[in-house]
């Protein structure tokens, strides 16, 4: 048989090769031990060198031509069979997946993170103090003597006359003095006590207390601190005014209310200077040190922030509710 | 407190809208609350004379008159008022009136008899809820005068919320203060006229307790009207400060409170025996109070008593016995300053809460007696007519409170606010505030009035410059601190991890009220006392939680009832465990806890759906555990717990602490709280979980694992967590991991029998193991485990 009718006959039945194993008996057919251009190959000897050296050559392309065919042959048939297996194994990627529903954390803890971690950048230690809380604690190591009217303001969970849910976390600023010496910066989230319930109260709710003493501390750096604190909570440019009021442990004392959406004033804090009586009352001396304090509603903050409009939601813990918390 | 805004330009008349003024008020410390008007809306009401007036020949009830309105012709107009009359002067709504609400007045009949208009009632006007009869004007009312110019009805009421420290504004005098200090304008305040004794008649006045009541005036007026009318100016100012009109005496007294923030109280003299005695109660001593309740007085309470008996609570509330009544005919007028001190708290201590005792404890001007007891006089006399013996004044000069004086450098003042404010401008600020202030080397002397209680440290005269400054005129800086590292222990167990890690899994965070119904937690908690709160909001909110699970449980019925069938929830905070040793006799032990029910997931095409069990629970609990990243030093030890099923609870220890519990909810509690389905709770002491365990890393080994499988068949109550302590200390170091993948009982394991299927992998760090060494390793672990717990390789 001559080479060309080989190389015909050879790459006919490779283009009819309809999968790889036919392929795989072609080739054995042709370039097998026994396959008929090995044959041929193997004729190469019997002949003279001349002779030799032009068949071979012939042959060796015959031989590479048949190769690349069943290569050729081969990548292809392999892509089909991939593409096919590919197509057979194609799934709808928007069914939902295997997941465990994740929870959420409470609106009330959300807000306490982040005003907790806009002071930590400050330096401010994360202090917490009981909730079942002595007068002298509650009341009068801050500057409210036994008859004082705030005393009345206040709606007091007693226990006893000397022992009471608290109804302040100020208490934690005079546990924390009492351990330490200036300088001192913390602040104290928590729940609060009062019993007052109706539309706008609730007899648990949460504040967060600061305190900064330090030598020099002084109302103009709270102003500051305040300012940056709330644009920084509310991620707006807002009005921010400071307003004169009363606190027994403070002097001067100050509210501080922001502008609402509906051009009403909002009071969201209350601050002032360390009064001297509280420093005194915790062995610091007013006349070297002085500080700031500052208290705000946690519910009134995550109110405004997150567009709640009923404060008793908070502690209602439905889960409706608390899922849009994620 | 409430005022008139009219009343109180009557004594400072910035020329600011109220608007302002109330900004300006706010601004200065008196947060106004609230402005309203203190009438409707309407027009076309004019003053009127009833000119004639009979009765409507068709109507009972009708009266048909003519009113002189100050036109050509008079007006028909048919009134059903009872006090309608002849010769009153009268509020007319006209033809085209329209009064609140939009009610136009127009012609027309009533009965076949014309009207055209209207007489007006003070709640027509919209200037009162109800009103008997129509309103009647006094007689020199000029006849078709607009009403409203009349009445001064373009007034506002302003309400100021005043804190406890500026008692000194409870009255139109400290406010108009007030104002002219922010306004840099003088107060014009009225003439009072000392009304000269005309009779001789007093009593005298001893002054038992003088810290209580260094100063008491007292004074007779004979033949009183008492039942003269109030005029409508006196009672219109009352109105518009929130006050209603009761009788001439006791609106006159009001007046005097509202005026001048100084309370006045006035006696029946004819009830009087003997003299008058300011002391304090004796012990067991009754009073009936003006609201006809009998108080068992406490000694610590100050009394006006006469020669016989307690007449009334000093500075609290008039007695009973002693009040004006309709029959009084001469009266004892009394001016006192009660110190702050002897007043405050006692009106609680009674529950009770005047607009004195309100005044007295925060701090009455100790110099306004005399002016006080001067204006009533006046006003009695005008109104009620009668005789003013002379002002009898008891004193104790020596407990009179002292002007303080007070020093303040401009090195503290620049220290505390954070700018130097010149020296010129604050001395201005103190001149206008009333206080009297002389320069120093180094700051001011200040001296201060004896009716601002709220200064007596140089802080407060601070406070009072930044305050009229302006607090939004002071800067906003950011404080300066040095740049001390704060410590943060890696040990330390993250709370905020342990949330995360809830959340994570599919817990949402729950935040329950501390106390809770102790009904709920009696079923609980049975054997447990708690904390019981003595004025609760309700009875359902009176118990201190003795854990989270009572709010955690019934904030899954909460949730079951609304169609919930999923429920994880947890929570972080205290709760409160009687305890005679600990401080204030409670402990307040941070803890956290949780709850899981119903379905583990939310429904799924693809996944089971089934719902969640103990071992659901248990290994969120593990995954809290793990964060300590000591977990082999815990252990689950079978326990029980009366909310808990008593075969389905674990108690948490590591090494010998005890942590917490996990478990299902006991049945029984499930039935009497309602919970549907099966709940699982957990709880972890916080502080018990200790501390993290700082990761020391070994070295790992070069050489290949080995892993083995062992079927195991034992007892049932044989506790897989034995077995693996077993099989643990029979490997030591080479065994490097031991899993358990299979629990079997049934068909090839007899009856009381279970099968364990164990795989252990084990590794050497210095060598390859062999075979043989790893068969003899695992023949040691199975003769152990035959050894202790009669375990039996499974065929």
């Amino acid at each position: 048989m001559n080479l060309t009718a080989i190389l015909e006959n050879a790459l006919q039945a490779v283009a009819a090769a309809a999968d790889v194993p036919a392929l795989e008996t072609i080739r054995v057919e042709f370039l097998g031990k026994k396959g008929s251009i090995t044959e041929l190959l193997k004729s190469l000897g019997a002949m003279d060198p001349e002779q030799r050296k032009q068949a071979g050559a012939e042959i060796n392309e015959l031989k590479q031509k048949v190769q690349e065919a069943l290569n050729t042959r081969r990548d292809l048939l392999q892509h089909e069979q991939l593409a096919a297996k590919l197509a057979q194994e194609q799934i709808d990627v928007t069914l939902p997946g295997r997941t465990l529903e994740t929870g959420g954390l409470h609106p009330v803890t959300r807000t306490i993170e982040r005003i907790s971690s806009f002071f930590a950048e400050l330096g401010f230690d994360i202090k917490h103090g009981p909730e079942i809380e002595d007068d002298f604690h509650n009341f009068d190591a801050l500057n409210i003597p036994e008859h004082h009217p705030a005393r009345a303001d206040h709606d007091t969970f007693y226990f006893n006359p000397k022992l009471m849910l608290r109804t302040q976390t100020s208490g934690v600023q005079i546990r924390t003095m009492e351990q330490q010496q200036p300088p001192l910066r913390i602040i104290s989230p928590g729940r609060v006590y009062r019993n007052d319930y109706d539309q706008t109260h609730t007899p648990m709710f949460h504040q967060v207390e600061g305190l900064m003493v330090d030598t020099n501390v002084s109302f103009t750096e709270l102003k500051g601190i305040l300012h940056d604190f709330l644009h920084n909570f509310f991620e707006e440019d807002l009005q921010i005014r400071f307003r004169p009021s009363f606190f027994p442990f403070t002097e001067p004392s100050a509210e501080v209310d922001v502008m609402g959406k509906n051009g009403k004033w909002l009071e969201v804090l209350g601050c002032g200077m360390v009064h001297p009586n509280v420093l005194r009352s915790v062995g610091i001396d007013p006349e070297v040190y002085s500080g700031f304090a500052f208290g705000m509603g946690v519910e009134r903050l995550t109110m405004l922030r997150y567009g709640v409009t009923d404060l008793r939601a908070f502690f209602e813990n439905d889960l409706r509710f608390l899922k849009q918390f994620r | 407190m409430k005022f008139s805004e009219a009343w109180l330009r009557e004594w400072v008349n910035p020329a600011i809208d109220t608007n302002t003024l109330s900004e300006q008020l706010s601004m200065a410390g008196l947060e106004v609350d609230g402005i309203e008007t203190v009438a409707g809306e309407f027009s076309g009401v004019v003053v009127g004379e009833v000119v004639e007036c009979g009765p409507h020949p068709d109507a009972d009830k009708l009266q048909v008159t003519k009113v002189n309105v100050g036109a050509d012709e008079l007006l028909d107009i048919v009134c059903g008022a009872k006090n309608c009359r002849q010769g009153l002067k009268v509020a007319v709504a006209t033809v085209g009136a329209v009064l609140p609400g939009d009610f136009v007045i127009k012609k027309a009949k009533l009965r076949g008899q014309p009207s055209h208009g209207m007489l007006c009632s003070l709640s027509e006007l919209g200037m009162a809820d109800d009103s008997d009869g129509i309103l009647e004007l006094p007689q020199d009312a000029p006849v078709g005068q607009n009403i409203r110019d009349y009445l001064k009805l373009d007034d506002r009421i302003i309400e100021v919320d005043l804190t406890p420290n500026r008692a000194d504004c409870l009255g139109i005098k400290g406010l108009a203060r007030e104002v002219g200090v922010l306004n840099k304008l003088s107060v014009s305040q009225p003439l009072i006229t000392p009304i000269a004794a005309s009779i001789a008649d007093k009593k005298t006045i001893t002054l038992s307790s003088p810290q209580a009541c260094p100063r008491y005036l007292g004074r007779v007026v004979r033949n009183v009207n008492v039942k003269a009318t109030s005029p409508l100016w006196l009672t219109e100012k009352l109105r518009r400060c929130g006050v209603r009109s009761i009788d001439a005496v006791v609106d006159i007294t009001n007046f005097v409170l509202l005026e001048l923030g100084h309370p006045m109280h006035a006696f029946d003299l004819a009830k009087i025996d003997g003299d008058i005695n300011v002391r304090m109660a004796e012990e067991g001593e009754k009073l009936v109070l003006l609201d006809e309740s009998e108080v068992v007085l406490k000694t610590n309470t100050l009394l006006i008593a006469d020669s016989n008996k307690a007449l009334a609570m000093a500075g609290i509330f008039g007695g009973l016995h002693s009040g004006v009544t309709t029959e009084t005919k001469d009266v004892f007028l009394e001016s006192a300053f009660f110190a702050p001190l002897a007043i405050a708290g006692k009106a609680r201590q009674y529950g009770l809460h005047t607009d004195a005792s309100h005044r007295y404890e925060r701090g009455v001007d100790p110099q306004l007696q005399l002016m006080a007891m001067e204006r009533a006089t006046e006003l009695l006399l005008q109104i009620c007519g009668g005789e003013a013996g002379p002002v009898v004044e008891a004193v104790s000069e020596a407990d009179l409170p002292k002007a303080a004086t007070i020093s303040l450098s401009q090195e503290k003042l620049a220290r505390i606010l954070g700018i130097s404010i010149d020296k010129a401008e604050v001395s201005a600020i103190f001149n206008r505030l009333g206080l009297e202030v002389s320069d120093t080397t180094d700051g001011w002397q200040v001296t201060v009035p004896g009716y601002r209680f709220d200064i007596s440290i140089a802080e407060d005269l601070i406070e009072e410059v930044a305050r009229v400054y302006g607090y939004n005129s002071i800067p906003n800086l950011a404080p300066k601190a040095s740049l001390k590292m704060r410590t943060f222990r890696e040990a330390e167990m993250n709370v905020q991890r342990l949330r995360t890690v809830l959340v994570d899994r599919g817990y949402q965070e729950a935040i329950t009220y501390s106390f809770v119904d102790p009904k709920v937690q009696q079923v609980l908690m049975p054997q447990q006392q708690a904390l019981l709160l003595p004025n609760p909001i309700s009875a359902d909110m009176s118990a201190m939680r003795l854990n989270l699970w009572p709010g955690l449980l019934q904030t899954v019925l909460y949730n079951q009832n609304r169609q919930q069938s999923r429920i994880r929830l947890f929570e972080y905070g205290l709760k409160f465990i009687p305890d005679a040793a600990a401080e204030g006799g409670v402990r307040q032990v941070p803890v956290i806890g949780g709850v899981i029910v119903g379905s583990m997931h939310n429904e799924h095409w693809n996944m089971e759906n089934r719902n969640a069990d103990f071992y659901d629970i248990k290994g969120d609990v593990e995954a809290l555990l793990a964060q300590t990243s000591a977990t082999e030093q815990f252990r689950f030890v079978t326990a029980e717990h009366s909310a808990l099923h008593p075969g389905q609870t674990a108690a948490v220890y590591r090494a010998d602490q005890h942590v917490g519990y996990v478990g299902a909810l006991h049945p029984e509690a499930e039935r009497k709280l309602g919970i549907k389905g099966k709940a699982y709770l957990f709880e972890l002491d916080v502080a018990a979980l200790g501390l993290r365990e700082i990761v020391q890393a070994h070295e790992l080994s070069k050489y290949p694992a080995n892993r083995r499988d062992l079927a195991i068949v034992v007892k049932s109550e044989v506790r897989f967590a034995d077995i693996a302590a077993t099989i643990k200390k029979v490997g030591g170091n080479q065994l490097v991991d031991l899993k358990l993948f299979d629990v079997y009982t049934g068909t090839g394991v007899a009856e009381g029998f279970k099968s364990l299927a164990i795989a252990v992998t084990l590794q050497d760090i210095a060598r390859t193991l062999e075979d043989k060494d790893i068969q003899q390793l695992v023949n040691q672990v199975v003769s152990a485990l035959g050894d202790e717990f009669n375990a039996t390789l499974r065929d």
